[in-house]
């Protein structure tokens, strides 16, 4: 295995000792075999080391904590699966699940088809290009804690700017966090605000991947440029589409930040009857609000399944794009 | 660079984690190095760390530790104030840093509602009679007292305020809306809860608009006026009685208060708004509401989020349906302090006379010290903000009396999670006819 990594650079300050006087001294050649095998592990190992130490160890350790009745500085006692088995039958934790899956799909959808569409668009000869390119990275070096507040207040019900826009047209003021949807449009918004114009650079980078004469051979036969978006930009995308819906699950799912801003306070329970909790709010909730530590590991666990779980149909999904038209 | 696209989000939470820890490493460390240093002779400063919380003025302490550290040149506080937010920000980290064994201050703020879970843990405090703090008995109401012995029957914590029941309205919009302005007749227009609704009445009548002023905030400090009148005609229990039973189905006080609310949400009299939430403190700064159940720290933050343009409008009338006590705190020593000695000293300054009473004037934070609340400068005090109004007399009276309420363990966890209940069925997402299951089902899971 470390026979495959690039070589030469170690090898080269001891080409001096390739005499076989030294060679056949044993000791100084069996250590530079050592240096040639151990160097490589040794260069790539501080990633490992902090994976072990920041990845690893809190994976198992969480796993070993959601098996105890664990009271944050109180008693703890181990009870085996009990907590999955209640988590499982927890109607809260299903309606964080529903949040989450639902804040996912709204979010997440919406994004991705306009960010398809701003990267065509930004891919085209335009006036301002790069100005335009840089523009939608913009709101991707906002801190995510400002676009939270700015949206909320926007989204307030009694001064915000969105109620009193809709008032013009006589709309009565809407308590955007008291149902369910109305919450979820509001913060996924937020989600797209922030992540839309990202998703569209890099999808413009895999644009510039593919071979004009692709579209030019197109064009010849006389293919449309609606046609031609969709026989070559597509499928030739897909790779790239696979890796921006795999970390959009990724982030989609566990979503924090903005739904506990959007709350006003953060008791973690998104809202009066848990409107617009997320999963990880959940854990965070049950973990540092109610102190019941093994609950909440066993619910961090859950999530990671179904993250995996996402990521796989969402893979199915995708991997079928552009395919066998 | 790529995948750090959506690990935005995840990386913002880790950025929070991560800012947390070191919020958490900062604070700990530094204690930590002073008491390193300070360790070797007994002629260098020995610093205690004082750490409190609350918005504004919190403790009010600025004054009394400087005069402290000006006198005190072998004992140096060091007061920190690191959130505003007590049962899901100081609380939880001061559990994790009990339970890690270090981390955590000399001398902690603990307010009322997490007392209860404080004395079923007293491994992490040190015993204050040790350092012969139990002489104190007399300075303070039986109330305070009971509730900083814990399980084991010692003495851990020492009373700093007292929260006492006044109503703080806005003069301005009562006089507008045809009602009496000054204080003594505002205070004799509502004896109790039923003329109080009269008014409300009235003060909606004249108020008609979408856009104009409610009578009420919301829910939730109406909630917990009545809740603090109840609970002493009850058996001085509200959520869980004295074996740390849940009895918040059955105890009337809680099913009272929660009633009362009810009707003054279903007659449209409250403004719909959480309390300590950034459309409250809106509404405060721009008088989205006339009226507002007021413990003497109470007094501090609508000050501080009403801001100085609307001095002179707010004032303090007395409370329907009698005395009460909502909120106030304790001072512990936590069992990791390298310098319980000379955090008893500390301790013992700040929960006494001196302490007491510069804490009322700075933020109002009512003494719970008998002595503080018999000198001069607590009775007579006048809050200028409020239109001069008399609030060393009027919190005085309303905590003469005052019984010891026995708060649970999960008492703070409870009052969190059903109070939620109230807001959404204030605001609509849960109706009125089915509150009280919900309410009853959100305290037993929160108990559970």
């Amino acid at each position: 295995m470390t026979l495959h990594v690039d070589t030469p650079a170690p090898a080269r300050p001891r080409a001096p000792r390739r005499s076989p006087g030294h060679r056949g001294s044993g000791r100084g050649g069996g250590l530079a075999r050592f240096d040639l095998r151990a160097t490589p592990y040794f260069l790539v190992s501080p990633y490992f080391l902090l994976f072990a130490v920041f990845g690893v160890f809190p994976l198992g350790y969480t796993l070993w904590v959601s098996l105890y009745d664990w009271e944050l500085a109180g008693d703890k006692s181990f009870i085996g699966f009990d907590n999955y088995i209640s988590l499982i039958t927890d109607a809260a934790f299903w309606n964080a699940v529903v949040n989450t899956l639902a804040m996912f799909v709204i979010s997440t959808v919406p994004q991705l088809v306009l960010a398809l569409i701003l990267a065509n668009a930004l891919n085209k000869r335009i006036r301002g290009r790069l100005f335009f390119r840089l523009g939608v990275l913009l709101p991707m070096i906002t801190s995510v804690v400002a676009v939270a507040v700015v949206f909320t207040q926007l989204y307030g019900r009694d001064y915000g700017m969105i109620n009193w826009f809709l008032g013009l047209f006589g709309v009565d003021a809407i308590n955007w966090q008291n149902e369910s949807w109305t919450a979820w449009i509001a913060i996924s918004t937020m989600v797209d605000w922030r992540w839309t114009g990202y998703n569209a650079i890099i999808l413009l980078a895999a644009m510039q991947t593919i071979p004009k004469d692709l579209y030019e051979a197109a064009a010849l036969d006389g293919a449309s440029a609606q046609r031609q978006f969709w026989q070559i930009t597509i499928p030739m995308l897909r790779p790239t589409i696979i890796f921006i819906v795999f970390i959009s699950t990724i982030g989609g799912l566990t979503l924090f930040t903005e739904p506990v801003l959007f709350d006003g306070n953060p008791t973690m329970a998104g809202g009066a009857t848990g409107q617009y909790q997320t999963v990880a709010m959940f854990i965070v909730k049950e973990a540092f609000r109610d102190f019941d530590f093994g609950y909440a590991a066993a619910a961090a666990w859950l999530l990671f399944a179904l993250i995996l779980i996402g990521t796989l149909i969402n893979y199915s999904f995708t991997r079928r794009i552009g395919g066998n038209k | 660079m790529l995948n750090s696209k959506r690990h935005g989000t995840l990386a913002a939470v880790v950025v929070m984690t991560a800012a947390a820890l070191a919020v958490t490493s900062c604070s700990s460390n530094e204690p930590a190095k002073n008491t390193a240093a300070s360790g070797g002779s007994a002629s260098e400063p020995v610093t205690i760390t004082v750490q409190t919380f609350g918005g504004g003025a919190n403790f009010g302490y600025k004054k009394a530790v400087e005069t402290w550290n000006a006198s005190h040149p072998n004992i140096q506080i060091k007061h920190e104030n690191p959130t505003d937010r007590f049962e899901d920000v100081f609380l939880p980290q001061l559990l994790q840093r009990l339970q890690a064994g270090s981390g955590a201050a000399d001398v902690v703020g603990i307010d009322e509602g997490a007392m209860g879970l404080m004395k079923a843990r007293p491994q992490f405090f040190a015993d204050l009679a040790e350092y012969g703090l139990d002489k104190r008995k007399s300075d303070f109401p039986a109330a305070k007292w009971e509730n900083g012995i814990n399980k084991d029957g010692k003495l851990f914590a020492l009373g700093t305020d007292i929260g006492g029941m006044a109503m703080c309205y806005r003069k301005d919009l009562f006089e507008k809306a045809g009602l009496p302005g000054e204080r003594d007749e505002v205070t004799k227009l509502w004896p109790d809860w039923t003329t109080f609704m009269e008014v409300g009445k009235k003060f909606q009548a004249a108020n008609p608009g979408k856009s104009d002023p409610k009578f009420l905030d919301g829910p939730n400090t109406l909630y917990n006026v009545l809740l603090s009148q109840e609970a002493p005609k009850n058996g001085n229990v509200n959520y869980f009685d004295k074996n740390n039973q849940l009895i918040l189905e059955s105890n009337p006080a809680v099913k009272t208060a929660f009633e009362t609310v009810k009707t003054f949400s279903q007659a449209g009299m409250t403004a719909k708004l959480a309390s300590f939430t950034p459309p409250w403190n809106a509404a405060l700064k721009k008088g989205g509401f006339a009226v507002m159940g007021c413990p003497a720290w109470m007094v501090g933050v609508i000050k501080d989020n009403s801001g100085p343009g609307n001095a002179g409008k707010w004032d303090v009338a007395g409370v329907p349906g009698g005395a009460g006590n909502w909120g106030g705190s304790y001072l512990a020593i936590t069992k990791q302090s390298k310098h319980p000695k000379e955090a008893a000293e500390v301790l013992n300054y700040l929960t006494g006379k001196e302490g007491h009473v510069m804490a009322f004037q700075e933020a109002n934070a009512f003494p719970s010290s008998i002595p503080a609340q018999e000198d001069p400068a607590v009775k007579d005090l006048k809050s200028d903000y409020f239109n001069n109004a008399p609030t060393g007399q009027i919190f005085g009276e309303s905590v003469k009396g005052l019984l010891p309420v026995f708060l649970g363990e999960k008492h703070a966890q409870v009052k969190t999670s059903v109070e939620k209940v109230l807001e959404g069925m204030d605001q609509g997402s849960i109706p009125y006819d089915q509150a009280w299951q919900k309410f009853v089902e959100a305290g037993v899971k929160a108990a559970g």
